[in-house]
């Protein structure tokens, strides 16, 4: 399984590296139009061919993994900013009718993919990444709130939360000094898979026009604009399903090898 | 006639020394107890005779059974075994059973899996063992599944599926410690029938001294992956030639030196309930029916003095832990009144009040937030009192003062032993110098030396600080020896309160009376 | 492997109250999503008619617009009136192709739900040999490849796995048809034949996650007590795992089926482009484009029912399987 951890932080990193890489240098310019050097395979002037209209196609992805990363990061962040606060409160006051609220909206919100939230908030607000954080974002509240809650509830039960509430600490204190670290392990482990969702998530709302517009590259309309051409030059469309496939098993084996190597200190604690 | 012929088994695992030259016999129709602290292997021996040992063992050894060696079977041959000539029980009952699965279906298992009867001749088969073991059909059908039974239930469910071919052998893994005291002497009572009737040897494994010694013909005390003593169980208990044998008497029987309290009467009580009443609303059964409730606790009284040391036994369900958690102000009551040095208790009192009353729990392993610090795990009371700037030296002192040293301030918990982590439970429940000290099975889960030590501590540390102490229990041996006074507790009322060498002695209510009827006692004249 | 009595259990008083709480819940979302969708589509961009029409419209076309969709009206009235105009079947008209949005569902519902089904039945199929398989040999050659191949699988999107499968099958192979539907009135044969590829596509991904899972339940299920009271039964670790493990796994993989559902739908929906599939997705992404509210808001609240209702018949498949459930409140 450290095969697998090693190469789940290489790739993750790699992607990392080339979208902050992008900012300062790429091989070529991405945007620049080159129609007579189009559909080029690839050669050592440019590493991954080039597209229909010449662009470079390493270059796209490069500065592609900018908004893959990014919007899959931002969507992150805000399931967790806003779902695990929820779900501490939730466990909480288990029983209650916050606990009731909190299940109920999450519930709610199962109901919507994110495909289909994405689909609600581009009919009004129009398409753009934005948007797309916003969807994935959304779809990611409650399930970090179950999780979170999850966690929480099956350590509300046990004797040293009892000892700190003798001590006179309330559910509040409790929630921010004893629950939050000890599930912080499963946090993590789950930020990294909802991490690699969001960028599966974002390829495929840019595949299908709802995420990033141009001019902000994106690799799932890369694939868009190669549908067409797939035959003709498949390396076009193989190279931006590539990245993608090479990010998210990157991340999800480094998620895997947290998870293997968060769980067993608890447990040897016994 | 020997049924089973243990020589030279040793078992390693992933390259620790389990056990080490381990030898018994166990003749037909006899019951041989194997005795010791956890740790000691007597699990394991039971499992690498019936070949469930985990991934990773290493087995050599002879165990013949029936003419054949247990140890040299193909695992074909073991399943074969395994529940028709061998059966085997284990401690945890609310565990042992498929949830999903009928109690009917489970018991019928056995004989299907065998081939020893068709489907429907099986379900007749399982009714029958079923009666047999205590759970007739008319009020426990088949078609139970386990979360419909109580823990001995579900014990004994476990004990029809074992006998239900007639068995040779069977292997009972610490059958009752999970159990109640009355349900254990119930359990023991049907193994021992079973034993009896059916001819059937019985491969006991207990670490309770006292359990051997009214079920057992013959007794290995086991220490460490050896046996270091074997006989007839009498024999054994009277001479006690090993020493080790002699300190897990001595600490079975133990009686720390206490001060007797200071004569009652004249101080007013420190800690007070009158009709305390604690409801649960249970689920509606029907869409528009009431709301039922259980009363946990229904109308309890009593009265605490200074220094004192009061009992609370009772088996699990009668209201004890409810009302330990009433006590120290974290569920509400919803009737009566409890008042600590005159003021009364209930969650979101005053931090002052509490500073007076602190806790030790039952679970070592639970107490702590595995993430912090000792010291700072030490120290957590005094979010009561404001922590002084000294706080470290005062930690400590509190870790010297149970036996441990100041520098294990900084290890993390799961640096020390149960033992060891009970002591730091004492330490943080010391800190702020409370009046009282609620004791919640803090012993039940120590093995019995370290329990002795334990117990000592605690009365030191109650003469030099003038504690009281409430200490609750399912043991009543353990009560016997460090209370002054004594509450039986059933179904949520008080129906006994006196002192505590009298009350166990010589009881007055029918149930304490059963209580006490149903501990195993080592006879007297063999200590 | 499903014991007799599942079969011969009839509904008993439990069940029925369970079902009832389940209905009640199921009735309950439904109305909750049908606020909040239209929450977002008729509150939130103002004048819904003015929305669809743009800037340049003028007020008089905006308020003939207003009066045909019958945007007159609180607020409340107007929810009441669409809601109510669900439960019998009609989803108003669409504005872009003036018929009315049940018809224009239902011909894309055709294509869209068979699809859907045929990868969930292909997903169901071949994560569960392949889960047990695993399970039944932790850590052996089988686990680790079984590991592998999944772990790439739920790296892939589908719609990619997509391209690549008309690369190899329709352009190389021509043995499948790259995209297109023919219709179910050209026959059952090549209608099927153009859902092939499409089903493939989305199933595999979610046969390595559902395998996955039912990898790891499986696994903590044999390390329960109740396994290693079958062992000292007599039963052997095979019969053990298919007798009690699994049923136990099912409870967990019966979640994440439910859940996997949604993503399932939205798969779906995606890879209709690839394909060029007339389903709901193309009609949806057209209707964002022509900024046709109407039929906008009536598939996503059919969607959303949709899931709501598979997670509605997971809550049964649960009490089905698990007896504790029906005992309990």
């Amino acid at each position: 399984m450290r095969i697998g951890f090693g190469l789940g932080v290489a790739l993750s990193l790699a992607a990392v590296a080339a979208a902050l890489l992008s900012f300062l240098w790429t091989p070529a310019d991405p945007t620049a139009l080159a129609i007579a050097q189009r559909l080029q395979p690839p050669s050592p002037a440019h590493w991954a061919g080039t597209d229909h209209f010449g662009r470079d196609i390493a270059s796209m992805l490069m500065v592609g993994a900018r908004t893959s990363l990014a919007v899959a990061l931002l969507a992150v962040g805000i399931g967790m900013a806003v779902g695990v606060p929820l779900g501490l409160l939730a466990a909480a006051r288990r029983g209650g009718l916050i606990d009731e609220a909190v299940m109920r909206m999450n519930d709610l919100i199962f109901a919507f993919p994110s495909l289909v939230i994405a689909i609600l908030i581009t009919a009004v607000f129009g398409p753009s990444a934005v948007n797309a954080i916003l969807a994935i974002g959304i779809f990611n509240i409650p399930v970090f709130a179950r999780v979170t809650r999850g966690g929480a509830l099956s350590l509300w039960t046990l004797d040293y939360i009892r000892a700190a509430r003798v001590a006179g600490k309330g559910a509040a204190r409790i929630s921010l000094e004893h629950i939050l670290p000890n599930i912080a392990n499963l946090l993590i482990v789950q930020g990294t898979i909802q991490f690699s969702l969001g960028i599966l998530a974002e390829a495929g709302l840019s595949y299908v026009g709802l995420g990033a517009q141009p001019p902000t590259p994106s690799w799932g309309r890369m694939l868009a604009e190669a549908q067409t051409m797939v035959t003709l030059a498949p390396h076009v469309a193989i190279f931006p399903g590539l990245a993608i496939v090479a990010t998210v098993l990157g991340l999800n084996l480094l998620g895997d090898g947290l998870r293997d190597a968060l769980d067993p200190r608890l447990r040897r604690a016994r | 006639m020997t049924l089973l012929q243990v020589r030279d088994l040793d078992v390693s695992i992933r390259g620790t020394p389990i056990l080490a030259g381990v030898g018994f016999d166990l003749a037909e129709g006899a019951v041989l107890g194997l005795v010791g602290e956890s740790g000691s292997g007597k699990s394991m021996t039971a499992l690498a005779l019936i070949g469930l040992l985990p991934e990773g063992a290493k087995v050599t050894g002879r165990a013949d059974f029936a003419g054949r060696d247990l140890l040299a079977q193909s695992e074909a041959a073991l399943c074969g075994l395994r529940g028709r000539e061998i059966g085997m029980i284990f401690q945890e009952p609310m565990t042992a059973l498929n949830p999903l699965q009928t109690i009917g279906e489970q018991v019928a298992e056995t004989l299907v899996v065998h081939g020893a009867a068709g489907r429907a001749e099986a379900r007749g088969i399982a009714a029958e063992r079923l009666a047999r073991v205590g759970l007739p059909q008319d009020r426990f059908p088949l078609s139970l599944y386990p979360h419909e039974l109580s823990g001995g239930q579900r014990q004994r469910v476990c004990i029809a599926m074992a006998v239900a071919l007639r068995p040779k052998l069977l292997i009972a893994d610490e059958p009752t410690t999970a159990l109640d005291v009355t349900t254990q002497a119930q359990i023991l009572d049907l193994l021992t029938g079973l034993v009896a009737e059916e001819r059937m040897a019985m491969l006991l494994i207990t670490h309770d001294l006292a359990v051997v010694s009214g079920t057992a013909d013959h007794v290995a005390v086991m220490q460490a992956g050896r046996i270091v003593e074997a006989g007839a169980t009498e024999a054994v208990f009277r001479t006690r030639a090993h020493d080790y044998t002699r300190r897990l008497f001595a600490a079975s029987a133990y009686r720390p030196d206490r001060r007797p309290a200071p004569p009652g009467g004249a101080a007013p009580p420190l800690l007070e309930v009158r009709g305390a009443v604690r409801e649960y609303r249970l689920p509606r059964p029907a869409p528009f029916a009431p709301h039922p409730a259980l009363r946990a606790v229904d109308g309890v009284s009593f009265a605490l003095g200074p220094g004192e040391s009061l009992g609370l036994v009772g088996e699990s369900g009668c209201g004890k832990s409810t009302l330990t958690r009433a006590i120290l102000g974290l569920d509400p009551l919803q009737g009566g009144e409890i008042r600590l040095a005159g003021q009364p208790v209930r969650p979101g009192m005053d931090p002052d009040l509490r500073t007076r009353v602190q806790v030790v729990f039952q679970d070592p392993y639970g107490s702590f937030d595995p993430r912090w610090r000792v010291d700072r795990l030490v120290a957590e009371p005094f979010h009561l009192t404001g922590r002084p700037d000294d706080w470290r030296d005062r930690v400590g002192a509190a870790l010297e003062e149970v036996g441990l040293s100041p520098g294990d301030g900084t290890k993390f918990i799961h640096e020390f032993s149960g033992g060891q982590r009970q002591r730091i439970a004492i330490a943080r429940a010391l800190i702020i110098r409370p009046d009282l000290i609620v004791l919640d099975e803090a012993v039940s889960a120590l093995d019995v030396r370290v329990r002795a030590q334990v117990l000592d501590l605690l009365a030191r540390l109650q003469d030099s600080h003038r504690l009281a102490y409430l200490f609750i229990s399912h043991d009543l041996s353990v009560v016997r020896a460090v209370t002054d006074r004594v509450l039986v507790m059933q179904a949520g009322r008080i129906v006994e309160d006196g002192a505590a060498e009298a009350v166990l002695t010589a009881p007055r209510h029918a149930y304490t009376q059963q209580l006490v009827a149903a501990t195993p006692k080592i006879p007297e004249d063999w200590i | 492997m499903w014991p007799s009595s599942l079969a011969a259990e009839t509904p008993g008083p439990d069940m029925l109250a369970y079902l009832a709480r389940r209905l009640a819940s199921l009735a309950l979302s439904l109305a909750a999503a049908s606020v909040a969708i239209f929450a977002v589509i008729e509150v939130i961009p103002g004048d819904p008619a003015a929305f669809m029409l743009g800037l340049n419209a003028s007020p008089e076309t905006v308020a003939a617009l207003r009066a045909e969709l019958g945007l007159e009206g609180g607020r409340v009235e107007r929810y009441l009136a669409w809601a109510g105009g669900m439960l019998s079947g009609d989803f108003g008209m669409s504005y872009t192709y003036r018929t009315p949005v049940a018809e224009l569902v239902a011909d894309r519902l055709a294509v869209s739900g068979p699809l859907a089904l045929m990868a969930l039945a292909l997903a169901a199929g071949l994560a569960l040999p392949v889960g047990l398989l695993a399970a039944a040999r932790r850590g052996r050659a089988a686990d680790v490849a079984v590991m592998g191949a999944t772990q790439i699988g739920i790296s892939v999107p589908n719609f990619w796995f997509a391209m690549l499968l008309v690369l190899v099958f329709a352009v190389n192979w021509q043995v499948l048809p790259a995209g297109g539907f023919p219709g179910w009135q050209a026959g059952a044969g090549p209608a099927l034949a153009a859902l092939i590829l499409p089903a493939v596509a989305l199933a595999l991904p979610q046969a390595a996650i559902l395998a996955r899972v039912l990898r790891s339940a499986l696994i903590e299920t044999l390390g329960q007590d109740y396994i290693r009271t079958a062992r000292a039964k007599g039963l052997g670790r095979g019969q053990a795992l298919r007798r009690h493990a699994f049923r136990n796994a099912l409870i967990p993989v019966l979640t994440i089926l439910g859940m996997q559902f949604s993503f399932l739908l939205a798969g779906a929906i995606i890879i209709e482009n690839v394909f060029y599939l007339p389903g709901l997705g193309r009609l949806v992404f057209q209707a964002i484009t022509q900024r046709d509210l109407v039929v906008v808001e009536s598939v996503v609240m059919l969607l959303v029912a949709a899931v709501i209702l598979v997670t509605f018949l997971v809550d049964l498949a649960y009490a089905a399987v698990d007896p504790r459930l029906r005992h309990r409140a």
